[in-house]
């Protein structure tokens, strides 16, 4: 902090404005083989409104988010606190290995940038960026991303309609249609229910029974699971 | 010490082919023509290291390859066979020999888990702009590691780069982990085939599963298993 405080009075001194709009061209890439992105939220807000932080309990709106893929409640959240938001810039669903991207121009103090999607399949797995001070000097950076787990659904792997709902256990969907049936569940609890680094589906070889639904060889990640590049112009 | 006495020379040796040159340059010849003469080939070195960070995944001779502004392969984009084939079976012969190539050296051995290798390789090619490398873990069936269109002029002599990388899918070959699929020692199976049965995609790789962890068809083990990142590269430019 002292150090940024230190840089914007050097700049103000050398005649430049630090603290003004920045053009922002960002892309993301899903970095996997065969997990997809629901719908990506960016936001580019105040140090004190992050859309979510490891070690603390999940809000009710990034619970929808992980559970469902539904990010209309983290949009209403950051529209009240005048952050600038993009949403949806894949028109859907982001598939394995592909890119979207998109402009973003953030607006007077919103100083960092975070993004959020569900992975499919997980119960209540997504991929995050939290809070990424913005440069001030233009350039391309580079930004490796984990997957998280909300801590809001116990992890049971399990394809169940109609489970993208708060509160309703199972993984909503696996769209690349190759997930199983029949499974008794990998657990039904939730020990850890702060938002954490997401151990990884474990999935098994049976696809109709086993304790998942989901494919060892196919549906499990390794971190990282997306790369953004943001072009601050 | 031989390195360093080296490079106490090199700026005598650079003097003398100054003055040398300059000797010439503005020479007005008797046709009152100003020579141009060629400009010297700038030799360009650059020394490779890398650790093999896994507990159990040799990796295939390494190739370290110079050549223009393109990546040998995009997450998201099909592979190209020479990849396929480096990251099925980990022969590097025709990747290294791709058109795009200006310069190359190859590893002469596998890099065993926990060994490290240098590799120097020089050019003086003015195009040979970027640098990439690649590897095979070769207990797997189709994973690879490396870095790809590394803008080399980012380095200045002597000033090392380090980075820690992690392990890519070709999607070329399905990760079966079946026995006869896979070249390591852990199976001893068939490297390269022409067939791609798999998503035909690059993409960062899922890790493997193995026997102990609920593939029961797989030939691996426990002991197989890896995590992001699997090598450390350092890349010295040297002259």
């Amino acid at each position: 902090m002292k150090l940024k405080s230190l840089f914007a009075v050097a700049a103000l001194a050398a005649g430049s404005s630090a603290v003004q709009a920045q053009d922002l061209n960002i892309t993301v890439t899903n970095l996997t083989q065969a997990i997809y992105f629901t719908p990506l939220i960016t936001a580019a807000h105040t140090a004190d409104n992050q859309m979510f932080s490891t070690g603390s309990a999940a809000s009710t709106q990034l619970q929808a988010m992980a559970e469902g893929g539904d990010i209309s409640g983290l949009s209403t959240l950051l529209t009240g606190v005048n952050a600038d938001i993009n949403e949806n810039p894949a028109g859907g669903l982001l598939a394995p290995a592909m890119s979207t991207s998109f402009m973003l121009t953030n607006s007077e103090n919103n100083d960092y940038l975070s993004l959020t999607a569900m992975i499919l399949p997980s119960n209540d797995g997504f991929v995050g960026l939290d809070s990424w001070m913005i440069p001030e000097e233009a350039g391309t950076y580079t930004i490796y991303l984990n997957a998280y787990d909300a801590g809001t659904e116990a992890n049971n792997e399990l394809v169940v309609e109609g489970s993208g709902a708060p509160g309703v256990a199972g993984i909503p969907a696996a769209p690349g249609g190759d997930a199983g049936t029949g499974g008794t569940g990998v657990t039904s609890s939730e020990g850890n229910t702060m938002v954490h680094i997401h151990r990884g589906n474990l999935g098994d070889d049976n696809l109709s029974g086993g304790s998942s639904d989901l494919t060892n060889n196919v549906h499990r990640w390794l971190n990282p699971v997306a790369k953004i590049t943001v072009v601050v112009m | 010490m031989s390195i360093y006495n080296i490079k106490g020379l090199a700026p005598l040796a650079l003097v003398t082919l100054l003055s040398a040159c300059g000797g010439s340059d503005n020479d007005i010849d008797n046709d009152g023509v100003i020579d141009t003469p060629a400009p010297m080939p700038v030799e360009m070195s650059y020394e490779v290291t890398v650790t093999n960070l896994t507990y159990a995944q040799p990796l295939s001779p390494l190739a370290v390859v110079l050549h223009g502004d393109s990546a040998l392969w995009t997450v998201g984009e099909m592979a190209s066979t020479p990849l396929e084939i480096l990251a099925e079976g980990g022969d590097n012969s025709e990747l290294i020999a791709m058109e795009s190539i200006l310069a190359s050296v190859s590893g002469e051995a596998a890099v065993g888990p926990g060994a490290s290798t240098t590799l120097t390789v020089t050019t003086t090619d003015e195009m040979a702009t970027h640098l990439s490398i690649v590897s095979m873990l070769v207990n797997t069936n189709d994973a690879f590691t490396g870095l790809t269109a590394m803008d080399l002029s980012s380095l200045t002599v002597d000033n090392p780069q380090t980075w820690t990388l992690g392990v890519y899918d070709a999607g070329t070959e399905a990760n079966s982990e079946l026995a006869g699929t896979i070249p390591g020692p852990a199976d001893g199976g068939t490297g390269y085939i022409a067939e791609r049965d798999d998503v035909d995609f690059v993409a960062m790789h899922p890790g493997v599963v193995t026997m102990d962890d609920g593939l029961s068809t797989s030939v691996l083990t426990q002991a197989h298993r890896f995590d992001n990142p699997a090598i450390k590269l350092t890349i010295t430019r040297k002259q």
